[in-house]
């Protein structure tokens, strides 16, 4: 197979332990801290904002690929990448149409997916 | 037994109530499916970028493809069991927020599809919308002063 022979296997590896690594954070703020699943969410989204913003983040990427991309941060670091690329062409403007555009495909799968999901599937009944 | 009174006091009961956590098991188990799901997240990208697709369409495509099999998984009850097993490795990729819209979506179905379905999806989706897209913003106004 062409396809397995062109993959770069230092970068899956990179990408298993950054990724990894990012979900132990996450797994340590659940267990340390009183912090409920929303809040650590919200938590790992403006981090990656910030650290997008402060042009740290596309430095993980290019190391672990997939490893920082897909982490709720790699969200965020996207969400303020689109931002400030959209300024870049059409100024103030962009920092309203930038990000959201960015992280549009994610979104709108989401809202459907959940749609679709919600009319096919059962609630189920909680047992506690 | 004495009332609780004070905020430090509570706090402290409900550590001494609490079940410890295994925090190294619940770390180690984060740690291999967390990273499991991002190296699925790098394959499935390593094909698109086979197929031809450019980095940011390539990145999209893995969004909505580890958002689509969470929502299936969802749905079948499944990826709840996979939350309670990996805890933060299931919750902090993007199908925790896939995980996080579609199982409201799903249960609150009986309170209708207007204000059950398509409000209650935002309850823990909602804070993470608006806290990420609010920063970006704020970053795009910086942006915009400096460049």
């Amino acid at each position: 197979m062409e396809f397995f022979q062109n993959i770069d296997w230092m970068l899956v590896l990179r990408c298993f332990i950054v990724g990894g690594f990012i979900c132990v954070i996450g797994q340590i703020l659940i267990d340390k801290t009183k912090l409920t699943p929303a809040k650590i969410l919200v938590v790992f989204v403006t981090t990656g904002v910030i650290l997008g913003g402060l042009g740290l983040y596309k430095y993980l990427i290019d190391f672990a690929g997939s490893g920082a991309t897909v982490p709720l941060t790699g969200f965020g670091a996207n969400l303020a990448k689109g931002a400030i690329e959209e300024v870049q062409k059409s100024g103030l403007l962009g920092a309203f149409v930038g990000g959201v555009k960015s992280a549009s495909g994610g979104i709108a799968a989401a809202i459907f997916f959940g749609y679709i999901a919600s009319l096919i599937a059962k609630p189920k009944i909680k047992k506690q | 037994m004495k009332p609780i009174e004070t905020k430090q006091e509570y706090s402290d009961y409900v550590d001494k109530k609490s079940p410890d956590s295994p925090i190294l098991k619940n770390c180690f188990n984060a740690f291999w499916v967390g990273g499991l799901i991002c190296t699925i997240g790098q394959l499935i990208l390593e094909f698109c970028k086979y197929k031809g697709f450019d980095s940011q369409a390539s990145s999209t495509i893995v969004s909505i493809t580890l958002i689509g099999i969470s929502a299936f998984l969802t749905s079948l009850n499944i990826f709840n069991k996979i939350g309670k097993f990996a805890g933060a490795g299931s919750l902090v990729p993007i199908t925790g927020f896939a995980n996080s819209i579609v199982s409201p979506a799903i249960e609150y179905k009986s309170e209708g599809y207007v204000m059950g379905v398509g409000g209650k999806m935002f309850t823990v989706a909602g804070p993470v919308l608006v806290f990420g897209i609010s920063a970006s913003v704020i970053v795009g106004i910086i942006a915009s002063f400096i460049i």
